[in-house]
């Protein structure tokens, strides 16, 4: 099982991680605002997730972490 | 991705969307993993990227605009076993700093240089920049960068493969994770080099400056593949550790 | 090494340099000051130092920045036109707080101006010829023994108190021969360089070598604190010569060269019977502004004496605050001043033309 991390407060709102999702489940959280001040990135959907840490790698602010419970680790993979 | 070591826990001034982030990450993911925190010395240069010094958690210095491969000079002579880098944008590097990137990588310099390719000054307010494409509109190029009073975008990677000196130089990119993976053995194995004594090293990232490109972050990716890279090829340009990339 | 050897003034500041400890030298070729990289590259590879001649005076000095900043004594030379292009480094390095030591052996100016001795860059040297609230000590030898002295203790007080020093002379000082003994380097005890970027080795926190503060608040902190630092250096630190001042009529002020060819006037003019004695500041910063100051009482006139258009009589006229008229002669361009010459401007203030 994966599961997506985001460290809400760090995000900018600048959405490259919604492009880069290949089950297209990270979304942007339009009824919330971070202490920032943006829309933050987060994945409802969580039982889609395949944990290939693509909007990690792509997150210039370190925001999300994924923890995939699988045989490797999303840090090895990437 | 949990955050590297060598990183500093906090926010960065970077803009939504800027690839500096991504850039720093893949700095500090190459120190762990070449487990060097503590024998690394990194260099500030001016421009967005002049607050590096506390970004990272190692010993830096904050050069003069376009100097810093003559601090890390003075600071590698001294300590040679450490890892020495700075980290420059294209106007730092590639205009004012010319000079002393040329002769780092003349002199054959065994330290390494993390150059950020974005085609503008970023922390100015986004003026025309040595890498500024042709036809490009910035502050300063109003109507498009002209080549007939304003020249031609300088290829910096291209120009250093032509030096003897240079051990390492890759041109690689931050727009995608695939580019993004690349980037990352590119930036390892310059520090590799630099810690097996090769000699200089310069790994160039094309970078995305959405602020001043007047662009969305999403925009500004699909603007770099669509302009920068074409201009820019992306590739190992210099290679004397015979190994492939 | 105590017997004394004939040496030229450029060769022996590069020796002095070197048995103080410094190991790291960044340069680049520039007349009248060629001596000081040529001894530098033959003697650095035989006491496992760095020679490296830069692209340029402005890599150079952010070369010495970078390995100054790393904790190693370190130093650069160079001459009035690449002094300028050292000033930003030199500000940086200021800013920063790094020590290190600048030589400076100046030629007539402005522009690329001659190869010739002068005193023109008195003003950049003393007064922050590069950008923002700083200052640099700057001490001017007279002879080659006293080069060697300075030069060697230039480093101590780099080290003491985090500053860049200068060693400011001048083209004959550079070129002349003259005898001088090493005498053994006794160091001050210094504080430790703590603050270096040195890779923290596993034992500490990282340091950071910067002069950046974009909060006002916290840059004006920063100068203030150092501001107290130059205070306790202006304290401590003044060096001058003072001779035959107790009954003077006219105080002669030179410092370096001309401070030899004041002497000589000087003592023509006492075997005339005029009463003349001379303040010859060693330290250019911290400036000996007390003892002029004091010697304003009983002095009737000062009479400042520079191979410039007159540059360090102003700091003269700033100790002696109007309290007694204070003249000045010089000579520009690398034109050397007589010592007929001066006395002959001695006579004339005694004679009430001036």
């Amino acid at each position: 099982m994966a599961k997506v991390i985001f460290d809400e407060d760090r995000c900018k709102g600048c959405e490259l991680c919604t492009t880069v999702c290949p089950k297209k489940i990270v979304v942007m959280a339009e009824d919330r605002i971070n202490i920032k001040g943006f829309h933050p990135a987060q994945v409802i959907e969580q039982d889609k997730c395949i944990g290939c840490g693509f909007c990690a790698i792509i997150c210039p602010d370190l925001v999300i972490e994924v923890e995939n419970k699988g045989a490797k680790t999303c840090r090895k993979e990437c | 991705m949990a955050r590297p070591k060598a990183l500093v826990d906090m926010s960065q001034h970077y803009c939504p969307g800027c690839t500096h982030g991504i850039i720093h990450r893949l700095i500090a993911e190459a120190i762990d993993t070449l487990d060097i925190q503590d024998r690394t010395i990194g260099v500030a240069s001016v421009g967005c990227s002049v607050f590096t010094y506390k970004y990272f958690d190692c010993d830096m210095q904050q050069a003069a605009h376009g100097r810093a491969p003559s601090a890390a000079t003075g600071i590698k002579r001294v300590h040679p076993d450490t890892l020495v880098f700075t980290y420059q944008g294209d106007g730092d590097l590639a205009a004012i700093g010319t000079a002393e990137m040329l002769h780092a990588a003349i002199r054959g310099e065994n330290i390494t240089i993390i150059f950020v390719n974005n085609a503008i000054y970023g922390m100015t307010g986004g003026q025309m920049a040595p890498t500024t494409l042709v036809g490009q509109v910035t502050q300063t190029s109003p109507y498009g960068r002209q080549i007939e009073t304003q020249g031609y975008p300088m290829k910096v990677s291209e120009t250093l493969a032509t030096i003897e000196g240079a051990a390492y130089i890759e041109r690689v990119s931050v727009d995608s994770v695939k580019h993004i993976k690349a980037a990352k053995k590119a930036v390892e194995k310059a520090f590799r080099y630099q810690m097996e004594g090769k000699g200089f090293s310069l790994v160039e990232l094309l970078s995305t400056c959405p602020t001043n490109w007047g662009l969305s972050p999403i925009e500004a990716t699909d603007w770099l593949r669509e302009n920068m890279l074409p201009h820019y090829p992306l590739g190992v340009y210099k290679d004397k550790g015979g190994e492939q990339a | 090494m105590s017997e004394r050897v004939l040496m030229k003034g450029n060769e022996a500041i590069a020796e002095a340099a070197i048995q103080a400890g410094c190991r790291y030298f960044f340069g680049y070729p520039i007349t009248p000051q060629n001596e000081i990289p040529a001894y530098m590259s033959k003697r650095m590879p035989k006491v496992d130092g760095v020679y490296l001649q830069a692209e340029s005076e402005v890599s150079a000095i952010n070369m010495v920045y970078g390995a100054a900043g790393a904790g190693a004594r370190v130093m650069t030379s160079s001459s009035g036109p690449g002094i300028s292009l050292k000033q930003e480094g030199i500000s940086y390095i200021a800013g920063s707080e790094l020590p290190c030591l600048i030589v400076n052996i100046v030629r007539g100016g402005p522009g690329l101006g001659g190869i010739q001795p002068a005193q023109s860059d008195y003003f950049q040297s003393v007064k922050g010829g590069g950008h923002g609230d700083y200052r640099l000590v700057v001490l001017a030898p007279s002879t080659v023994q006293e080069a060697v002295d300075l030069t060697m203790e230039a480093f101590d007080i780099g080290d003491m108190y985090r500053i860049p020093v200068m060693v400011l002379g001048d083209g004959m000082l550079g070129q002349m021969m003259e005898p001088v003994e090493f005498k053994p380097f006794q160091g001050r005890a210094l504080p430790a360089k703590d603050w270096a970027t040195t890779g923290t080795r596993g034992k500490r926190k990282r340091n950071i070598v910067n002069s950046l503060y974009i909060e006002p608040q916290a840059l004006e902190e920063k100068n203030l604190a150092r501001l107290e630092k130059y205070r306790q250096i202006e304290q401590r630190e003044v060096k001058y010569e003072m001779q035959d001042c107790d009954d003077a009529d006219i105080v002669l002020v030179a410092y370096g060269t001309t401070a030899r060819i004041v002497k000589s006037a000087m003592k023509a003019a006492r075997r005339e019977g005029l009463k003349v004695g001379i303040v010859r500041p060693i330290t250019l910063w911290p400036f000996p502004a007390a003892v002029l100051h004091n010697l304003a009482e009983t002095a009737k006139a000062f009479l400042t004496v520079e191979m410039s258009m007159g540059q360090m009589v102003e700091d003269v006229k700033l100790a002696v605050n109007g309290v007694k008229p204070v003249y000045f002669y010089g000579r520009t361009g690398g034109m050397v001043p007589a010592p007929a010459d001066i006395l002959e401007e001695i006579k004339k203030i005694y004679g009430g033309e001036k």
